[in-house]
């Protein structure tokens, strides 16, 4: 309990720099933002001080931070040019964005793990390197080209997959651009289950069930893996995160019609206000996903609570 | 973006062992024997210095890894493969016949590979094989300077935090987690909206803001750990100061890690420059790049897919070079594994 309050105490300063720090990248540096938002139209004086009363650009940095994030935790993440609320936009979005995520997050699970035990029990074996040296390329290969790729070869071609759209429902419409997205995630899923699971094969207490008689599977299953698992847990968590925001890319390929969609898309209509707010939205999701692994961790490590 | 390393550093707790703890008796003796004279040279056995090489058998860690890593053939691969890319970046008109942009003909738009250019022509109908060569200089450059000025900042702040500890290491670590909470790809998207006219200075600045973090963890972690070993104590007893402690002593023990770091993290910034590029907050399109190559293939890969096929190829051969060079160092840099 101590830890964990602890820990909460810690995570708000990060919290307000770290949305303060966008804050400011964003309107505080040179450059008129409300020009750098007009893009390359001239705007007529009057729109520009209408523009600067309402978003109190006259006012100290720290006042208009504080109006920011005051709206913030009201659902207020500004407006499109149209005038129309962010908040309303993202509604309907929510859900596609989770489930993308929840099959990404399954496969990079299930799938991660698998290989990574696979090649940790026979080290320096076909299969481990096999692993190895696949992780590395999936991890050198960037997302946007993996998922153009898939959808080329497993969409058009093979016809494996529906290529685009959510209309086949979860599932289905799921499975290819969750595992795009999970591809990355999976690379180091699997490289740190087998570096765990190898450390741990050689820790005396492994020695000792052997000594004991005990059958390898047991060993394996029971003693070793549990333990192994322990930092692969921390890093499925904070890849939930991570998930959130990979879905930009997976969706704009994918034609997912969730928040990673409208992300990208309002880049391409370089509609910023849009791209701040729903960006910030995701950093602070990221935050709070990395507050309450933490708080997991100290749950299934007793070591981290009383350090 | 998390590191490639396994392992979580940079909690005072739990430092990562120095890459040295276990190479066996340190060859200190032979060093000191034929090295400098005044015994201090004996107190930092691994320091990287040329008279020490030159002079006797004594081998350093970082020689024992060039005797390792001479025999492998991966890293070989990958020296090769970037010395190429490298090449492409500093001398682009050695291997392509046009200059960036130049001689584009719109009735070839999107020309497939064929008699007179080899990789086929873009959507401008420039000659591909020339756009690409071009394009490495983006990638190339702003990886390595991200790079070059991330591990700055990690050696100096990790330095001066782990070893005077207190406050000033309490106030670095803090903000070290505030930068370290902003994901890569999201944070630099909020800035560079921001900004309409981005070149590849302004790049490389917000990828350092958002990069240096990692290194700068894992080097407070080892300059914490090697910080209170004997050799210290000695150069501290002999009367050298904090400084000299600080670079001479502990810089070239507690770096390997942070150095097989940075390799993995030129190739994770190309990639994540790359993928900037394609989402249309990087660069823009007078400078040539594989990103904005990818960025402009986006629409057209189905019928076309040649103008996704090679910028990607030549991407992903340069990303997956750095990533295996770093894993080939690290094992070479690694005493337990041999």
């Amino acid at each position: 309990m101590r830890y964990a309050v602890q820990r909460l105490i810690q995570a708000v300063p990060v919290f307000v720099i770290t949305t303060f720090l966008i804050y400011t990248m964003v309107f505080a540096l040179p450059g008129d933002p409300i020009l750098a938002l007009a893009g390359d139209k001239p705007v007529p004086e009057q729109v520009l001080d209408v523009m600067r009363e309402r978003y109190h650009l006259n006012d100290p940095l720290l006042v208009q931070y504080g109006y920011y994030m005051l709206g913030v935790f009201q659902g207020d993440l500004g407006e499109t040019f149209t005038g129309q609320p962010v908040s309303d936009l993202l509604a309907d979005r929510w859900a596609v964005t989770a489930q993308l995520a929840l099959t990404a997050w399954i496969f990079e699970l299930v799938v991660g793990v698998g290989l990574g035990v696979v090649a940790g029990l026979r080290r320096g074996g076909i299969a481990d390197t096999a692993v190895l040296a696949g992780t590395t390329f999936v991890i050198a290969v960037p997302v946007f080209v993996v998922g153009y790729t898939a959808q080329i070869l497993f969409g058009l071609n093979l016809g494996l997959f529906p290529t685009a759209g959510t209309d086949e429902g979860w599932p289905v419409s799921y499975l290819l651009p969750g595992m795009v997205l999970g591809s990355f995630g999976l690379a180091y899923v699997a490289r740190l289950t087998r570096t765990s699971l190898v450390e741990n094969l050689r820790a005396d207490y492994v020695r000792t069930a052997t000594a004991k008689g005990l059958r390898r599977r047991r060993i394996v299953g029971l003693h070793a893996l549990r333990n192994s698992l322990i930092p692969v847990v921390t890093y499925l968590g904070i890849d939930f995160g991570n998930l959130m925001a990979g879905a930009v890319v997976t969706e704009g390929i994918f034609n997912l019609p969730g928040i990673g969609q409208q992300v990208f898309q309002s880049i391409q209509l370089q509609e910023g206000p849009v791209v701040v707010g729903v960006v910030t939205l995701l950093v602070m999701i990221f935050i709070v996903a990395n507050l309450v692994v933490d708080l997991l961790y100290g749950v299934l490590d007793p070591r981290i609570r009383r350090a | 973006m998390p590191e490639l390393l396994p392992g979580k550093p940079g909690k005072p707790g739990e430092a990562p062992k120095p890459g040295r703890t276990a190479t066996g008796p340190p060859p200190d003796l032979t060093a000191a024997s034929g090295g400098a004279p005044g015994g201090v040279a004996g107190a930092a056995p691994d320091v990287p210095d040329p008279a020490g090489e030159t002079g006797t058998a004594g081998r350093s860690l970082w020689r024992d890894a060039w005797l390792e890593l001479r025999g492998r053939v991966v890293f070989w691969m990958s020296a090769v493969i970037l010395v190429v890319a490298g090449a492409m970046a500093a001398v682009p008109d050695l291997f392509a016949a046009m200059g960036p942009n130049e001689n584009c003909n719109l009735r070839m738009s999107k020309k497939g590979p064929g008699a007179g250019a080899v990789f086929g022509y873009d959507l401008q109908g420039c000659d591909y094989w020339s756009q690409i060569v071009h394009g490495a200089r983006a990638s190339i450059l702003i990886g390595v300077a991200v790079t070059v000025f991330a591990l700055l900042i990690a050696v100096v702040l990790g330095l001066v935090g782990g070893y005077y500890g207190g406050v000033l290491d309490a106030l670095i670590a803090r903000i070290t987690d505030v930068f370290f909470g902003i994901p890569f790809v999201l944070g630099a998207t909020v800035v560079l909206v921001a900004f309409p006219g981005r070149g590849m200075w302004a790049m490389t600045l917000v990828l350092v803001v958002l990069g240096w973090t990692t290194m700068t963890r894992l080097m407070r972690g080892q300059v914490i750990a090697v910080k209170d070993m004997d050799f210290v104590a000695a150069a501290r007893m002999l009367g050298a100061g904090d400084r000299r402690i600080m670079f001479r002593h502990i810089l070239p023990n507690a770096i390997a890690p942070v150095f097989v770091v940075a390799m993995l993290n030129v190739g994770n910034v190309i990639a994540g420059e790359a993928t900037l590029d394609y989402l249309g907050v990087g660069l823009q399109y007078p400078d040539v790049s594989w990103g904005l190559q990818l960025n402009v293939a986006q629409t057209f890969f189905a019928e076309y897919p040649h103008l996704l096929v090679f910028p990607a190829l030549f991407l992903t051969a340069t990303v997956l070079s750095f990533l295996m060079l770093g894993d080939v160092v690290r094992d070479a840099l690694d005493p337990k594994l041999r």
